[in-house]
């Protein structure tokens, strides 16, 4: 049995570990439909690794990362506000992926892997390959963490005490688009936002300062992904949506507490 | 004379397609306090924008000096209730530092008490006073404030002007300062800028009041006697809330406003 569940128990810790400081930004910052766009965007990446035969991540995180780049410079148009932007790009790109896997010939695609997740199915070399990526965004984040931290509360204040704030944007969004890269195999493409964001707003109400609510997040995420996968190994539910009806439940016990 | 820290030349700035400065020169020195006045739309805010670098100039230059640590006080900063920040890590953001540096900026800004606070729940007074708090805590050779006397009551705007001049004495620190109140600033400010998209008159403050083109601009009560120059006399002592300070009476704990 422990060799069957470590894989995936690993697997699902790193992306818990690392999505609790990224979920936190992305509260702060109102990016969750952001996420929820290049999640989708992620999809869209997954068909054209496997058309293309290259590494999955690798074609994810390229579109992810052009996702974002092209989202930036439409928002600096004024005509439409950004989560009509956002919502366009999104499912353009939900069905855009959807249509590149369907006419895939050949091989067996499993759409509802990619769209909620497939835990159990992780190996050993994507374990190792997503503690890396976790490692090196949670470097980056604490290196940066002035930096990220100062542009959230006000770009302005913090471009006048010398942060490279367009460049600290751009850290980001980079660093978002990788861990959305590795969890569409953790909870898929549907669910990601949902790890990013419900476990920093369960935090939310028990912590006074930036950096306790970052590490409660991840201590949330981590509660959420063993208890969804407990339920799933007992249960027999799907993995990802069991993680995040976890969170969820650790999020509803969070509202009987009197807000910090 | 030193170096100035910041030189304006000839400036203009469209923003939107409107001409909100054009043909403005400033030059701001270590150790002089700068008063841009004007009315409302008049450019001051992009004119301390452009100073700050946020805004960039269509015509005409302007040179920094290299390595000048600015303190940038904003009218007002908005901040999302998601983000749980106390007071002290607000103040961590703009310079990393022991605890004892950003108690003492606190202090100076009288409003130490107000430490472990959540920025979210700070008055308008309150969070002015943290934003100049933080600006003083990155020992500036520049301080730039943007209508620093808004909700302060006369007293206190008394006690913020009598603070500026002690920091520029401190410090040795230029001041540049916003304000649509030129008899308050008076006697805190060593030269004048009267704005109305272009520079009307500079000079020191009492040129200015004697200027007619001040007095176009401000109307004809601009320079009535009964709102003659306030000058600070230094026989006792303001904190920011008004309240005298006694040397023997040390102010501490919680103010409870109600």
């Amino acid at each position: 049995m422990i060799e069957l569940l470590l894989p995936p128990l690993l697997a699902g810790l790193a992306v818990a570990l690392v999505a609790g400081p990224m979920g936190a930004f992305v509260v702060w910052r109102r990016m969750a439909f952001f996420g929820d766009t290049l999640a989708h965007g992620a999809l869209l990446g997954a068909a054209l690794g496997l058309a293309l035969d290259v590494s999955l991540y690798l074609a994810v995180v390229a579109v992810c990362l052009g996702l974002a780049a092209a989202l930036t410079a439409l928002q600096r148009q004024r005509q439409l506000a950004s989560d009509t932007l956002l919502g366009i790009v999104a499912h353009t790109t939900l069905a855009l992926g959807v249509i590149a896997i369907s006419l895939q010939t050949g091989i067996q695609v499993d759409l509802f892997a990619y769209l909620f997740g497939d835990l159990l199915a992780v190996g050993s070399q994507d374990v190792i390959g997503l503690w890396l990526g976790a490692v090196a965004i949670l470097v980056l984040v604490v290196w940066q963490w002035r930096a990220l931290l100062s542009i959230t509360v006000n770009e302005e204040l913090a471009q006048v005490e010398g942060v490279a704030v367009q460049r600290s944007r751009l850290l980001l969004m980079l660093l978002l688009a990788l861990l959305i890269a590795g969890a569409i195999r953790t909870v898929g493409v549907l669910l990601i936002t949902s790890l990013l964001v419900i476990p920093a707003a369960s935090a939310r109400r028990l912590t006074h300062t930036p950096e306790q609510m970052a590490l409660v997040a991840s201590v949330f995420g981590t509660l959420a992904v063993l208890a969804g996968l407990a339920m799933s190994w007992f249960a027999n539910t799907p993995v990802g949506p069991s993680i995040v009806v976890a969170a969820s439940g650790l999020f509803v016990l969070t509202l009987l507490r009197r807000p910090a | 004379m030193s170096e100035p820290l910041v030189n304006v030349q000839s400036v203009s700035v469209t923003l939107g397609g409107n001409a909100v400065l054009s043909d403005v020169s400033l030059t701001l020195a270590p150790g002089r306090i700068t008063t841009l006045i004007g009315p409302n739309g008049a450019g001051k805010s992009t004119l301390a924008r452009l100073v700050l670098g946020l805004v960039s100039a269509d015509r005409g230059a302007v040179h920094r000096r290299k390595g000048l640590r600015v303190g940038y006080m904003p009218q007002h900063i908005k901040l999302d209730d998601s983000l749980p920040l106390t007071v002290d890590r607000f103040l961590w953001l703009a310079a990393s530092g022991p605890t004892s540096a950003r108690r003492a900026a606190l202090e100076r800004a009288g409003v130490a008490h107000l430490r472990r606070r959540a920025v979210q729940q700070l008055s308008g007074g309150e969070m002015q006073r943290v934003l100049l708090a933080r600006a003083l805590l990155r020992k500036p050779d520049l301080l730039v404030l943007d209508e620093p006397a808004q909700g302060v009551d006369v007293a206190g705007q008394n006690a913020l002007y009598g603070l500026l001049k002690e920091v520029r004495d401190e410090m040795g620190c230029a001041i540049l300062l916003i304000s649509h109140d030129l008899h308050l600033v008076m006697a805190a400010t060593d030269e004048v800028i009267c704005l109305q998209r272009h520079v009307c008159c500079s000079g020191s403050p009492e040129s200015v009041s004697r200027d007619p083109a001040y007095h176009e601009l401000f109307g004809p009560s601009a320079g009535t006697p009964n709102l003659a120059l306030y000058t600070h006399d230094h026989d006792h002592d303001h904190d920011l809330h008004g309240d005298t300070r006694h040397p023997d009476h040390h102010h501490e704990g919680p103010c409870n406003h109600d």
